[in-house]
């Protein structure tokens, strides 16, 4: 039976009905048309589904919406800029090539702002540690490293 | 799927609606096992307990004369973090650190670990090999075990109905004691272990004779599992390349793993447990 329940994402509040096994990337895509964070493995290996929940990193494919009450979730979407200007993150990514099928991307750039939120100015270690938890099939991880860095 | 949410206040609570639905009731602490098997449908609740609210299960406490004492909600990342970790217990924080990804390090619970109950649980070997105890609070009370008597099986523990687990208690080690966590996979840390070791032990320190030593090998038995053979071996006996030699090959010839598995062949396991053993004891003894 459907649960009432408040998701605030983006700094917005959204009333919603939602069944209580639903997960927050089912409940992001579907519900919210959020459809930036993206469905891989669906079991916490490849990342595709990252968005930051009260600032941390999450695989959101893993996480009930049910817990996600109460939090602040950030997704891909709201790291665009109001007047539409993209986050330095997206510039670098774009500029440094480290873009191709796009799938890994959007949560890549969560784990990458999770990293910066953290730790402005990581080694090339650090980068590679905090992506190490998105896997990526095009680009063989090079210009995503390479952007990352470039953005301080 | 069709379970139904359940959200205890307090430890009471959660240990009532643990009996009242015991059987068809699963805990959620972090989720990142749980969930998981739930879209396999490898296990099927009626009802999910989440105890993430339940306050005061959430810290890494240590003094001079209890030793340490973590809560069942940490998660992995906070013991990766802890700076008090690093100094006292390192082997937690190798065994934290080398758990997963940041996203599910956030997220995973140190309880969540245990009570999942996988023969290559990160944060069980460390803890058995430092002989860790865990405090369950359940209907008729608390009690206190010993991690190595905890596991029965695969996802399987000694958790009777309406249990849950509270608290990790690790005493404080002897001088001279040093540990560590070694880990075999694929690709780094995001894989599940095809093999680890840990390692505590202590030394005297100008005779370089082992004292006391515990050897806990993962993915090589139904739960984690005492190489107590290749203990023997080492106790009492001067720590050097032929009794760490010595000791990795019993350690390698007591692993029992199952002919076939997912991620190696039963060979490469014993083999690599024979490798990970020798590694382990050479660090802990500082070569």
């Amino acid at each position: 039976m459907k649960k009432a329940i408040r998701l605030r994402v983006n700094g917005i509040d959204n009333d919603l009905l939602v069944e209580p096994w639903w997960s927050l990337v089912y409940v992001l895509r579907e519900e919210l048309n959020l459809t930036g964070t993206k469905i891989g493995c669906e079991t916490g290996n490849c990342g595709a589904c990252s968005v930051l929940v009260d600032g941390e990193l999450v695989n959101s494919c893993l996480y009930p919406a049910m817990k996600a009450r109460d939090k602040d979730i950030l997704t891909i979407e709201k790291l665009r800029g109001e007047n539409g200007e993209l986050h330095a993150l997206q510039k670098a990514f774009i500029e440094h090539s480290a873009v191709q099928c796009g799938y890994c991307t959007p949560g890549v750039i969560m784990a990458a702002k999770a990293l910066l939120d953290e730790n402005p100015a990581p080694t090339e270690e650090e980068v590679r540690e905090a992506i190490s938890g998105n896997l990526c099939r095009c680009t063989g991880y090079a210009k995503i490293v390479k952007a990352i860095m470039a953005v301080k | 799927m069709g379970f139904d949410y359940l959200e205890p206040a307090t430890i009471e609570e959660a240990v009532s609606l643990l009996s009242k639905y015991n059987g068809k009731a699963k805990v959620i602490a972090g989720g990142t096992d749980l969930m998981v098997q739930v879209m396999n449908k490898r296990v099927k609740p009626e009802y999910v307990v989440d105890i993430e609210h339940i306050p005061g299960l959430d810290y890494i406490k240590y003094d001079e004369k209890q030793g340490l004492r973590i809560g069942t909600l940490t998660t992995i990342e906070a013991l990766k973090k802890s700076a008090e970790l690093r100094q006292r217990y390192p082997i937690i924080s190798q065994a934290a650190s080398q758990f997963g990804s940041r996203a599910i390090r956030n997220v995973a619970t140190v309880g969540g670990n245990l009570c999942n109950a996988a023969p290559t649980a990160n944060t069980a070997q460390p803890l058995i090999a430092l002989s860790a105890r865990v405090k369950i609070v359940g209907p008729s009370g608390e009690r206190v075990v010993p991690l190595e008597d905890f596991f029965i099986s695969v996802g399987s523990t000694i958790l009777e109905r309406g249990e849950l687990l509270v608290e990790i208690q690790v005493p404080v080690p002897p001088h001279n004691t040093r540990g560590v966590y070694l880990k075999h996979s694929v690709r780094g840390i995001i894989d599940l272990p095809i093999v680890s070791v840990a390692v505590v032990s202590t030394l005297e320190p100008e005779s370089g004779v082992c004292r006391d030593i515990r050897i806990v090998l993962g993915s090589v038995a139904p739960t984690p599992m005492r190489a107590r053979k290749a203990e023997e071996i080492m106790k009492g006996r001067k720590v050097d390349e032929a009794s760490i030699n010595r000791s990795a090959e019993v350690a390698s010839h007591e692993a029992h793993p199952r002919p076939s598995s997912i991620r190696a062949s039963a060979q490469y396991k014993k083999e690599m447990i024979g490798v990970l053993t020798r590694r382990a004891l050479r660090e802990v003894a500082g070569k």
